[in-house]
């Protein structure tokens, strides 16, 4: 789909955009590294998608209120910036107010800066929309990406601890693969593939990645 | 039978090729035959779980392969026999005190995800039946290293739990194991026949290489890849295998014990995932019993042939792409 959105396209449909049409894990397939990191439980997960979610939106609104005024040449660099600044925000904010979580998922935070998602959407998007529309874009994104990280940790946690947010659920010989770096990649790569089978039965799609856009 | 006539003709080296009647079914029954005297040996030393824990796997993988050829719309190929023998491999390469999840889930994990989720038969880039059993080695770590002690079956003796020749090598050094088994020759014989602990269907190296050979009589697999792995453990064994310095270790014990040979003959040797030109399997062999041999001595792990095999498979179309065969009556430049 186009990117401008300068009129009548409502901020539902923008936000619904961002979590189903193009999903930063399931669709878009970037940021991949952080969703397989830190889920091996639901809380970090959640966290770290609620962190994202807060960046995404403060990133895109910054950009596309500062867009005039970035030179076209510079503007990666504009971004990464911003980026940073707002990355630096969440950072400290979790250090002060919540020291036990950012003892666990405080380096997952601070690389937060360096996700593709985050770039991406200010590139495509924000850098083109106005504030308003920018600010749901990336409300949208980072929903997204949360709904991803908490979908991928509810079934890792699950089947590789026995527990969901720390209460057991399954009291049989948890699979300790689904904890470990190698049932990340199993468990999203299932989920991207069940969500294609999904889109392509229902809804006539081609798939992640057979669209060849983006 | 309509699945007859859709047979695969099954092509293993590079051209020119030679067309015979040999089809991916009748390979695939006569390799599960030929691994039949070690499972009988297996059975005779482990009792019936044996028998239950392979014809789980069996199980396991015939109701994937139907399963995902289900849900994708794909033809039905359950008679080709490449579940029968990837749940028979998988079956023979577990403990026999596996519970019963282990060899269902792990058979689930060879034949659905490594082998059917890459395309099917032909389109694996890893042996399913070893990735099933490295998944439930990662993921069940203490049930897939409790190994029953061969107790001559059908006695009526509860099942006790020992350690394998490689793992006791691993924590006591050779004094140990001979202490064990009594005296060297003993301990030899032993592992020739399969008496020891391990997986089900990797102790008895005698029947192994019967149907080793019968492999290779039948011209289904060629002598590289399994006497290159063999020679290269045991040169290193012997090279680096001691602890009182270079030259003094055991080549013997590191061939007979562990699942070498039947990673050797039956699942390095697997036409999908290894390479296909004579110079790159002999490559993807000496690779094998490199990796196996490091892992043996220098990693966490007492058995390295699975990991090696896997981690060779990754390199067989790097190997293969390197190794191409001249083309005849072409000048020097033009092969490039």
């Amino acid at each position: 789909m186009s990117h401008q959105h300068q009129e009548k396209v409502s901020y539902w449909a923008i936000v619904k955009n961002g979590i189903i049409k193009e999903n930063t894990i399931f669709r878009l397939v970037i940021s991949l590294c952080p969703a397989i990191a830190v889920t091996n439980s639901v809380k970090n997960g959640f966290l770290l998608g609620a962190a994202v979610v807060f960046v995404q939106a403060m990133v895109n609104s910054t950009v596309a209120l500062l867009r005039n005024f970035i030179h076209p040449r510079i503007r990666i660099p504009i971004f990464m910036l911003i980026i940073s600044g707002w990355v630096t925000v969440v950072d400290m904010l979790m250090a002060a107010y919540a020291r036990a979580a950012y003892k666990e998922i405080g380096l997952y935070i601070q690389i937060i800066v360096a996700f593709a998602s985050i770039l991406a959407r200010a590139e495509v998007f924000a850098s083109k929309n106005k504030v308003g529309a920018s600010f749901f874009d990336g409300l949208g994104s980072g929903l997204g990406f949360l709904v991803a990280l908490v979908t991928i940790s509810f079934f890792r946690e699950l089947l590789g601890k026995g527990t969901l947010i720390g209460f057991t659920i399954v009291p049989v010989k948890p699979m300790l693969i689904m904890i470990l770096p190698a049932g990340g990649f199993l468990v999203t790569g299932l989920l991207m593939g069940f969500f294609n089978w999904i889109d392509m039965r229902f809804y006539g799609g081609k798939g992640a990645g057979g669209a060849g856009g983006h | 039978m309509a699945v007859a006539k859709k047979e695969q003709e099954l092509i293993v080296t590079v051209s020119p090729h030679i067309r015979n009647d040999e089809t991916v079914s009748r390979i695939m029954w006569t390799v599960s035959l030929s691994l039949l005297p070690a499972f009988v040996f297996g059975v005779y030393f482990f009792g019936p779980r044996a028998v239950y824990v392979t014809a789980l796997c069996i199980v396991g993988a015939f109701f994937s392969e139907w399963l995902v050829q289900k849900m994708t719309g794909k033809e039905i190929t359950l008679n080709d026999g490449s579940a029968f023998l990837t749940g028979l491999l998988l079956g023979m390469n577990l403990p026999s005190s596996a519970p019963f999840y282990i060899p269902l889930v792990s058979s689930f994990v060879a034949v659905a995800i490594t082998k059917q989720l890459f395309g099917g038969l032909g389109y694996n880039i890893f042996n399913p039946a070893l990735i099933g059993r490295a998944f439930a080695l990662i993921t069940w770590p203490r049930a897939m290293t409790t190994w029953f002690e061969p107790t001559a079956a059908f006695v009526g003796l509860d099942a006790k739990t020992t350690a394998t020749p490689l793992a006791i090598l691993k924590e006591g050094g050779m004094q140990k194991i001979i202490e064990i088994f009594g005296d060297k020759m003993s301990l030899y014989t032993d592992l020739l026949i399969g008496h020891r602990a391990g997986s089900l269907g990797e102790t008895s190296v005698i029947a192994l290489l019967i149907g080793g050979a019968f492999l290779i009589y039948k011209k289904y697999i060629t002598w590289h890849i399994p006497i290159s792995f063999l020679a290269t453990v045991a040169l290193m064994a012997w090279i680096f295998g001691g602890r009182e310095g270079f030259f003094t270790g055991d080549p013997v014990l590191h061939l007979l014990s562990g699942g070498l040979i039947l990673g050797a003959f039956f699942m390095a040797t697997d036409y999908v995932t290894c390479p296909s030109t004579r110079t790159g399997q002999i490559i993807f062999g000496i690779g094998c019993g490199l990796l196996t041999i490091l892992i043996r001595l220098k990693a966490g792990y007492p058995e390295g042939v699975m990991f090696a095999i896997l981690l060779m498979n990754c390199f067989s179309p790097l190997i293969d792409r390197n190794m191409k065969s001249k083309v005849f009556g072409l000048a020097k430049e033009a092969q490039q």
